[in-house]
């Protein structure tokens, strides 16, 4: 295969989807529009990391009639990336969960939801 | 105008470190000495098929029931940042009935997503997914119903009676694996079973399954509670 090794194109998406993340968590007034950069980070970091834990030539770690016991080892990708993207993205599934609430608590109280109605902490 | 040279200048710099990892990046090409010992001995010391759920359920299963822990200290935030409120003082309109269209297509689906989520999450130890995207899939099913039914009221004591237990179970069967086998959420205090088949990696099916109903039913909880009270008749 000639080219760059596939993941590193899914290595440099991750880091260029938190790039775009933060500067939407930076630039924008909107909290809706600052949650989806976060949720855009979010995504980043998780393609990131399963691009670290790819090996070449590696297969998905699920045993079956094409990936026997004993060639495991040498066949598949490395699981625990994959259980860390697992478990990171349910905790940023609560995590948004409880920023959306949060947003649909502040469009009550100020019937806006713009950032800059939130000054009462801002030093 | 300063501030925006600083976020411009923050990303700047941000992007040269990113550059640098991108740059630096070099394909593995074998697996870490941890990695080796999961995917090698794995398969034999714990019996299941899929070795992220040997990782995510059994060597790190404490990360798992953090991970629950969490996820239900967010569902109970969501409830707590959008309880109802009592004061019927805003008089808002009745709610439209979702078309015939989207009606019928639930109630044709609603079944078949729930069993697929089931399956999802009782097959964790063999195929790809378990209990977090069984989950998942039965609470797309419950907002199905709530798009095609915004009339609908969900049990919460049926919803909190399911997450309770399921909840509870998992800690109990975590304790068992003190108790009868190796450590806490060791999941060999029932026999592996053949290699591969529904029944086997001992515990590992039933961990997946509590946690299963606790996310299905966490999820569901946090979107009906992102209903606005709008969608509720007025007493």
């Amino acid at each position: 295969m000639t080219g760059l090794p596939v993941s590193t194109y899914v290595l440099s998406c991750g880091l260029a989807l938190i790039l775009i993340g933060l500067w939407g968590l930076l630039t924008q007034k909107n909290i809706i529009r600052m949650i989806i950069g976060f949720s855009l980070v979010d995504t980043g970091i998780h393609m990131v990391m399963i691009a670290i834990g790819y090996v070449t030539g590696g297969t998905a770690p699920i045993i079956d009639s094409a990936v026997g016991i004993k060639d495991a080892a040498k066949r598949v990708v490395d699981p625990i990336p994959s259980a860390l993207v697992l478990t990171a993205i349910v905790i940023g599934l609560g995590v948004t969960a409880v920023m959306l609430s949060y947003a649909v608590s502040i469009y009550r109280e100020k019937k806006s939801l713009s950032i800059d109605e939130c000054s009462e902490s801002k030093w | 105008m300063l501030k925006r040279l600083f976020i411009f200048l923050t990303l700047i710099l941000v992007a040269a470190i990113f550059s640098d990892v991108a740059l630096n990046y070099s394909e593995h090409s074998e697996l870490s000495r941890l990695a080796q010992h999961y995917a090698s001995e794995g398969p034999e010391e714990l019996g299941a098929a899929n070795l992220v759920t040997s990782v995510v359920v059994t060597y790190r299963g404490l990360d798992t029931l953090g991970e629950v822990t969490v996820l239900f200290i967010s569902a109970a935030g969501v409830g707590l940042m959008l309880r109802r409120r009592k004061h019927p003082d805003t008089v808002v309109p009745a709610r439209k009935p979702a078309s015939e269209l989207v009606e019928t297509a639930a109630r044709l689906l609603m079944p078949m997503v729930f069993v697929f989520g089931v399956y999802v999450f009782v097959n964790g130890h063999l195929t790809p997914g378990g209990g977090f995207q069984g989950g998942a899939i039965v609470a797309s099913g419950v907002l199905l119903l709530l798009l095609a039914m915004p009339q609908a009221q969900l049990s919460h004591s049926l919803i909190g009676f399911t997450e309770s237990l399921s909840g509870f179970s998992y800690v109990v069967v975590g304790v068992l694996g003190i108790v009868l086998a190796g450590g806490f959420l060791d999941n060999r205090i029932l026999p592996l079973g053949s290699f591969g088949s529904l029944f086997s990696a001992g515990a590992i099916p039933i961990i997946y399954i509590f946690v299963g109903l606790k996310v299905g039913s966490e999820l569901s909880a946090v979107v009906d509670r992102f209903r606005s009270d709008e969608s509720k008749p007025e007493q």
